[in-house]
């Protein structure tokens, strides 16, 4: 530990999804993730896309790690960053859902396929695509679920992943509606 | 082209006059010839041409910091851009307002590697508070309203616009500034919790040991922050100490008055930090510089901390109480209540506390003794401050030092007199820094106290002095070292003074013979003071080249990776070596 880093050795990193509203513009994408990489914070991971057409914003939604103090250094660096208006805190505001989808690849033959399809129809996965040699299956869930999928897949052949990152919202009725109105 | 419109480049010269522009601290090329000619034409904007564009920023730092107004800078495309990067994280790292319009190749041009063509939004994306590519002439003007909000509100910074040559080309119509208050502003208004200041009030009032820190924060707040924190330091009867960024908040001239903490601190400065119970740090951001090693800052104190940036709060130091918003506006609401509450309730006795703190100023941390005929750099200093403290006096510095020596020894009275590179330590700084001081002030007295390496850095813009005629008195400290690196060397490395000789320096005096400005030069301390008086009374621009004593090393100072209560006084100091994690630290 350096002499001049923070005396927070006690404390324990958790991990923390954020949900940013950012306007959709060249550079603002670059500012968030320099600030990451620029400060030495994690990433775990990150995923943008437009919302809101009429009024050009777009939501990142971050998981990200560490203690409550970096986190909170986080979240204020964030909102110092112009192009960026809200950022919320999904992990401390209460319950929220965290949803990523997963694209696999297995190249399988013989009795594997039929393996391969029974795991797929125990997860819900859907199958996007056969050849008599291969399969995409296409599984939506919380990222724990998909990594039990991926590692199942990955015993039974070869594989090729595409995941898109978690987004996540929060449970209930809250709304950004007049966080939204306030840009 | 009809009436409404008006080309690009013009709009833009447009816009930064309806922004209160006056000057504009530029230089030349391809990419930014449209936007010249419409400064050919225009009358308000007063250019001036430097001689790297590096100096253009720095030039245009002291303009700002010296006025509290946004200072504006114009480069060209590639180089010229590139060559700004350094004054831009300059001004970021010390919150300085700046505006910086660079030329680009044209859209179409853009990511074909064209001439000249540079990733300017890309490479100065992490220094600057903000930048934009303009690619819709439609959005021009908006942009450039919008860029002086944002370099100006909340925690200053710099802005940088970049600028194809074709939109400076394109007809726009010219829209004018819609004064609303800037969205990003919310973030940093956040209204002010009067339970908070109550609570910080009693807190002050109640502290047997209190302190005040201030910052470059009260200076960025404008005057009436510093008179009002001169006022809480008088009502509490406490002690005040400043960062180097915040010298002159709080007069030097007043009896609460430490002088600056930090590494380079006074004594009593850095001892009243370590042993306070309560410290109310005022637009200040814990820097290493100041609090040393952090496991041993301020122990056993409950801290304050206001901020206009909320991440400043907690980032290094936890705090007890975070206050975040203007400092001028805060500091406001706590004079009047602990006015309010200091009727009702007595005052905790400070008796103790300043006797204490008279103890620690009894070891004169910032004594020296001229012996001899060779000019010691403290007393230069020292001098130089008694002739010119009556005249409205303005100094920049280099860095190293000189730079440490001028904090500690000069006198600040008032707010904006001092523009030093804190944050970014930027050797070559103080000249064009003072090139915008004196722009801005022209009948001023504007002095660059130098180190002979640092000077070697930008003196390319004695050029710019004499174009201009601006009577700036450069004083060159000159030891012939990178003197601070000698300094770490001889501490820290067994005194292997590993390339930290300055050879082959110019002879001074014939250098400014050959811009056509006065050159003087002293070596003995029995003519110092008839040589300050030279200087000041020559009516130009002048360098002075004051031969100092060549391995003095700059105390009081707190070694690297120790704490507040581990100074060390003088070279004979019983020392322990610098630990190992100090030697890491830079
Ligand atoms: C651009 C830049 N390069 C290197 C340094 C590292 N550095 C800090 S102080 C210093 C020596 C400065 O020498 P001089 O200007 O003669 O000042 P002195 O310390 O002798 O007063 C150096 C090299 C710096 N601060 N800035
Ligand atoms: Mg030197």
């Amino acid at each position: 530990m350096s002499v001049y880093q923070k005396n927070e050795v006690n404390e324990v990193e958790t991990s923390r999804t954020l949900s940013l509203v950012v306007d959709n513009q060249p550079g603002t994408l670059a500012r968030v993730i320099g600030l990451f990489s620029g400060r030495g914070y994690n990433i775990e991971s990150l995923t943008v896309t437009e919302i809101d057409k009429i009024r050009n914003l777009s939501r990142i939604s971050l998981v990200t790690r560490g203690t409550s103090m970096t986190i909170e250094q986080i979240k204020s660096q964030l909102l110092r960053i112009v192009p960026v208006h809200i950022v919320r805190d999904l992990t401390l505001e209460g319950p929220f859902i965290k949803s990523e989808l997963a694209l696999v690849k297995l190249v399988v033959k013989g009795a594997n396929r039929v393996e391969a399809l029974r795991i797929a129809e125990t997860f819900r996965a859907r199958t996007l695509d056969v050849t008599l040699s291969s399969f995409v299956f296409e599984l939506t869930g919380k990222p724990s679920k998909l990594d039990a999928f991926v590692h199942l897949m990955r015993s039974l052949g070869d594989t090729e992943i595409s995941r898109t990152g978690v987004s996540a919202i929060s449970r209930g009725e809250k709304t950004e509606t007049k966080l939204l109105d306030q840009i | 082209m009809t009436l409404n419109y008006i080309n690009g480049a013009e709009a833009v010269i447009k816009a930064l006059v309806e922004n209160g522009v006056e000057v504009i601290f530029g230089y030349p090329g391809g990419a930014v010839l449209p936007l010249y000619d419409a400064l050919f034409e225009n009358k308000k904007i007063k250019h001036i041409l430097v001689r790297h564009e590096q100096a253009a920023v720095h030039a245009a730092e002291g303009y700002a910091r010296s006025t509290g107004k946004v200072g504006c800078v114009l480069v060209t495309s590639g180089p010229g851009a590139t060559n700004a990067i350094t004054g831009l994280t300059d001004a970021l790292m010390d919150s300085v307002p700046i505006i910086c319009l660079s030329g680009q190749v044209p859209t179409h041009l853009i990511g074909t590697d064209a001439f000249q063509e540079a990733d300017t939004t890309g490479i100065s994306r992490p220094c600057t508070k903000h930048n934009y590519l303009v690619k819709d002439a439609d959005k021009l003007c908006e942009i450039i309203h919008k860029s002086f909000e944002i370099a100006s509100s909340g925690r200053p910074g710099p802005v940088l616009v970049d600028l194809p040559k074709d939109i400076q080309l394109s007809n726009v119509k010219y829209v004018n500034k819609i004064s609303k208050i800037d969205k990003h502003n919310n973030n940093y208004s956040s209204k002010i919790d009067q339970n908070l200041i109550s609570k910080v009030a009693k807190l002050l009032l109640q502290a047997e040991r209190p302190i005040i820190y201030g910052g470059g924060g009260v200076v960025n707040s404008g005057p009436n922050a510093s008179k009002l924190l001169t006022e809480l330091v008088n009502i509490l009867d406490c002690p005040v100490t400043l960062t180097l960024m915040g010298l002159g908040c709080v007069p030097n001239t007043n009896k609460n008055f430490l002088g600056m903490l930090g590494m380079h601190g006074t004594y009593e400065a850095n001892l009243a930090m370590h042993n306070c119970d309560v410290m109310l740090n005022v637009g200040a951001r814990f820097d290493d510089r100041v609090t040393g090693r952090l496991n041993a800052f301020a122990p056993n104190s409950k801290k304050v901390h206001i901020d206009v940036d909320k991440s400043s709060i907690n980032k290094v130091v936890s705090v007890d109480y975070g206050i975040v918003g203007d400092c001028k506006e805060i500091l406001s609401k706590l004079v009047q209540e602990v006015k309010k509450l200091h009727n009702q309730k007595t005052v905790k006795s400070k008796t103790r506390w300043w006797s204490q703190i008279n103890q620690w100023k009894d070891k004169n941390s910032l004594g020296f003794k001229q012996v001899g005929n060779n000019i010691k750099p403290q007393q230069a200093i020292k001098s130089l401050y008694e002739k010119t403290k009556n005249f409205d006096t303005y100094i920049t510095t280099e860095v190293g030092q000189h730079q440490m020596w001028a904090a500690q020894y000069f006198g600040f009275s008032r707010p904006n007199h001092w523009m030093t590179s804190g944050g970014l330590g930027t050797m070559g700084y103080g000249l064009p820094s003072s090139v915008g001081v004196q722009i801005a002030y022209p009948k001023s007295l504007v002095i660059d106290i130098s180190g002979e390496a640092s000077f070697l850095m930008n003196m390319q813009e004695l050029s710019t002095i004499v174009q201009y005629k601006l009577p700036i008195k450069i004083f060159i400290l000159n030891n012939e070292w990178m003197g601070m690196v000698r300094q770490w060397q001889e501490l820290n490395h067994g005194s292997r003074y590993s390339e930290s000789y300055t050879a082959s320096l110019p002879d001074f005096v014939k250098l400014a013979e050959s811009f056509g400005i006065s050159g003087l030069r002293v070596d003995n301390i029995n003519n110092l003071e008839a040589t300050i008086d030279e200087m000041i009374n020559i009516k130009g621009p002048v360098i002075a080249d004051i031969r100092v004593e060549k391995e003095e090393n700059c105390f009081p100072m707190i070694p690297s990776g120790a704490a507040h209560n581990e100074m060390i006084l003088s070279s004979d100091d019983n020392q322990k070596d610098t630990s190992d994690e100090g030697l890491a630290l830079v």
